[in-house]
């Protein structure tokens, strides 16, 4: 297991490292650019379904889901980072301790 | 045009430290999987320490559970990591470091940092941008590396982390990441999209790979909208606002 740790892991930092390490010239493509504004949306909007849904290959629908509903009304309400979080973990283990949702 | 930077600077450290906290609640629920999946605590720690990016550290724990091998466990987490290089890339210039300070931002470089960093590129100076990459970086590397330490530890005695919620805590906390980037009709379209994607693709491909999957979406997004958007970019409801290329990098107008 040590070899998978210490590869990967490397490996991981030699990717943070190589984005520090390209030419700025890089992204003085428009295209280029764009795609890197638009790849934290994409993956973030990702983590956020597969989270919320996922459990390892299967999906299913539970107490994550009126969790994260309650965590986005939290944030059209403007609330900080904490009372949103807060919010979807104490929805969802309300939900739970009521025998609600699963 | 800020006029108050100390007030702006306590402001970003008190984000910085919230997301750290917020953090930690997900530090615990990987230390406790890392343990529980049969990784020694220093093997758990030192991805923490080490590899220091969350959705790569998961998936590795998650594959090796999962009895996936161990190339497998790695690609998954370099390809989550990918990502990292990415937002390194889009760093790099706002930072402006080198030397010891490049290697250590280059491992603070992860969603969070870069998140809270862009969020305030638009509207205020260098210094901003500057001051939430670190101090997100800094908080989310202590929070991160406390909290792992502390779910490894408490392995056993923490009970399911469905009865305390924090599997719904994670989704929320990545939708308050992503929130700010959803302002206009494009955003809100590649971010449904995306999750779109994501959910199709879970059942077919392993844990952690739908999400990289959902790269091509902005990949293919990015090539694509530079004829198509031309129109919008046009006619702007802020003129002001034409000169962005990028509009939907991270438009935070003000804080919340």
């Amino acid at each position: 297991m040590w070899p998978l740790v210490l590869i990967a892991s490397v490996g991981c930092y030699a990717l943070k490292l190589a984005g520090h390490s390209v030419s700025p010239r890089v992204l003085d493509r428009p295209r280029v650019r764009r795609i890197a504004a638009l790849l934290p949306l994409a993956l973030l909007a990702a983590l956020v379904a597969v989270q919320t849904f996922g459990s390892g290959q299967t999906l299913v629908v539970d107490a994550r889901l009126p969790g994260v509903v309650a965590a986005a009304v939290a944030l059209v309400l403007r609330a900080p980072f904490l009372v949103v979080v807060a919010v979807a973990g104490v929805v969802a283990a309300g939900l739970r301790y009521a025998g609600l949702a699963a | 045009m800020t006029s108050d930077w100390p007030a702006e600077r306590r402001a970003i450290i008190r984000d910085a430290t919230g997301v750290g906290i917020a953090v930690a609640a997900y530090g615990v629920v990987f230390g406790a999987q890392g343990v529980a999946t049969g990784l020694s605590l220093a093997q758990t720690m030192t991805l923490s320490l080490l590899m220091f990016t969350g959705a790569s550290q998961f998936a590795l724990v998650g594959v090796v559970g999962a009895g996936g091998t161990v190339v497998a466990a790695a690609l998954t987490a370099l390809m989550l990591g990918a990502r990292n290089a990415l937002y390194g890339l889009r760093m790099a210039p706002l930072l402006g470091v080198t030397g010891a300070k490049r290697l250590l931002a280059a491992q603070w470089t992860i969603d969070e940092s870069t998140a809270m960093a862009l969020a305030r590129e638009d509207h205020t100076n260098e210094r901003a941008v500057r001051t939430a990459f670190w101090a997100t970086g800094g908080s989310v590397y202590v929070f991160w590396n406390l909290s792992t330490l502390l779910g490894g530890l408490g392995a056993k005695a923490l009970g399911d982390p469905r009865t305390l919620g924090l599997d719904a805590v994670i989704p929320a906390a990545f939708l308050a990441l992503l929130w700010p980037r959803i302002r206009g009709r494009e955003p809100w379209a590649i971010a449904v999209l995306s999750a779109a994607v994501a959910v199709l693709l879970t059942p077919v491909l392993r844990p952690g790979l739908p999400v990289l999957a959902t790269a091509l979406v902005a990949i293919i997004a990015g090539m694509w909208a530079r004829n198509t958007l031309a129109p919008l970019a046009s006619a702007p409801i802020h003129p002001e606002e034409s000169v962005h290329d990028e509009g939907d990098a991270t438009p935070r107008g003000g804080s919340a």
